[in-house]
């Protein structure tokens, strides 16, 4: 299964390098939603509930492009047929995608966290470096799990665009309580307060359930 | 098929929820807090409980269909959701007129068990387009047992979550009904199970019309000559889950 998943990482990593269609939209989108929210607030820093708020609400927005678009090349171009006829587990493309859809969001948030410190943030907010990266890691592999999950279920309707935000909002919303309140705490005008545990556990246990259920169920969205 | 003992379950049903509102009325005493208004909560609450236990029995039917394949399984799934959706919008309607009531705002954000089950219910709400936006009924059946099955399971989830994140802020006040004094919580429990056998009539009622409405068709191609087994895309844009 090993061989397999890798087949398919590296054929999407080269896909996207050639093409750039994910990553640069998701970047560019989530700098745009910094200067809207700059203009909706009417705010030139941020700190505490909101800036944890306005970052995660960005980056769940951000990750929502790339959901919609995970799995469209695999539906226009064959690729799901050609996965079915190779004889490696099914589990295999869960995998795989979800680890693809963990590697975009990780490049996203490489230009667009130090976009919004820079732009949205007060002096100071290094400091929160450390503890917000074991936040976004946890938070990528639940939204990585959810994400290709619900782009799965999409990707045979007709209104893909259309279902893909409808399912994954309400899905990730325990997922952006978890974040959010444990990153709120970082973002504190006053110099970063420490890493609120139990949130960095609930965040744990989405991502374990969620990987665990969408383990379950992925094989039936590919039997055809 | 699913017409058997329609009539006598109608019946208890409606005995029951009669008994229930003839209790809720008459018997229970008037709250001392809140006075006449929290009589809403034999309505609310049950409704509630049994729209959530209707959208996990969704999750458990699409199970079921998975692992049978009997579209019958299928069918169960998508009924026990729809009538689970109808109920939720009365869940949101009466909680939003006791919020109103007692704490003077037509939504509160502070009531964790409000705010999960918006979220479960705008999940929900998504069954629907995505189940018909898919074209081929077989692919369609699948597709919506995956997405009950994750929803089913997400109900829970969401629920630990969202009241782990008010209870730092508001410690619950209104806390669970097995503190109730006797009269209300036997007015309480003749409501559940009133609430409960309408649902599980409704229920009965959609899957026995249609089921019915498939018969009919299928005699109605018997009729015109065409053969029995059509092309599965003829069926695909009927706006109920297909039987074969």
């Amino acid at each position: 299964m090993r061989a397999a998943v890798a087949a398919v990482v590296r054929k999407d990593l080269r896909q996207e390098l050639r093409t750039l269609e994910s990553i640069p939209a998701m970047a560019l989108f989530a700098l745009s939603t910094f200067v809207v929210f700059h203009f909706g607030l009417d705010r030139d820093a941020l700190d505490g509930d909101l800036a944890a708020g306005v970052l995660w609400v960005t980056l769940l927005f951000a990750t929502v492009l790339g959901m919609n678009r995970l799995f469209v090349a695999e539906r226009e171009q064959g690729g799901f047929d050609a996965f079915l006829l190779a004889p490696v587990d099914r589990t295999a493309m869960l995998v795989a995608k979800a680890l693809v859809l963990f590697a975009f969001l990780a490049a996203v948030e490489l230009v667009a966290v130090p976009a919004y410190a820079i732009l949205l943030l007060g002096p100071g907010a290094g400091q929160a470096l450390p503890g917000l990266l074991a936040v976004l890691l946890l938070a990528n592999a639940g939204l990585a799990v959810v994400g290709t999950l619900v782009g799965a279920l999409a990707v045979q309707t007709r209104a893909r665009d259309l279902i893909v935000p409808l399912i994954a909002l309400p899905l990730s919303i325990p997922l952006l309580i978890a974040a959010v309140e444990a990153t709120a705490p970082l973002l504190q005008a006053g110099g970063a307060e420490p890493l609120p545990g139990r949130w960095l556990t609930i965040l744990g246990l989405y991502d374990v359930v969620f990987g665990l259920l969408a383990y379950a169920v992925f094989d039936f969205l590919l039997e055809d | 098929m699913f017409g058997r003992g329609l009539k006598s379950l109608s019946l208890a049903s409606a005995a029951l929820v009669t008994g229930a509102f003839a209790l809720v009325f008459f018997y229970a005493p008037l709250d001392a807090d809140q006075g006449f208004i929290q009589k809403i909560f034999y309505l609310h609450v049950p409704l509630a409980i049994v729209a959530l236990c209707g959208f996990v029995a969704g999750g458990i039917y699409g199970i079921r269909y998975l692992r049978t394949g009997d579209r019958a399984h299928d069918l169960r799934s998508y009924v026990a959701i729809h009538q689970s959706l109808i109920f939720g919008v009365g869940v949101l309607v009466t909680g939003s007129i006791w919020a109103k009531a007692s704490w003077g705002h037509w939504w509160v954000w502070d009531e964790p068990t409000l705010v999960s089950f918006l979220i479960v219910f705008l999940l929900f709400a998504c069954y629907q387009p995505l189940r018909f936006s898919i074209e081929d009924p077989e692919r369609q059946a699948r597709y919506a047992a995956v997405f009950a099955i994750v929803g089913g399971a997400f109900v829970p989830l969401n629920f630990t979550a969202v009241r782990m994140a008010e209870a730092l802020t508001h410690p619950r006040t209104f806390d669970s009904t097995s503190n109730l004094p006797g009269p209300m919580a036997l007015t309480f429990l003749v409501a559940m199970a009133g609430i409960a056998a309408l649902f599980v009539t409704l229920c009965k009622y959609e899957l026995a019309a249609k089921h019915a409405t498939m018969r009919l068709k299928a005699l109605k191609r018997r009729l015109s000559g065409e053969p029995a087994a059509l092309p599965l895309t003829q069926r695909a844009r009927s706006a109920a889950p297909q039987e074969v």
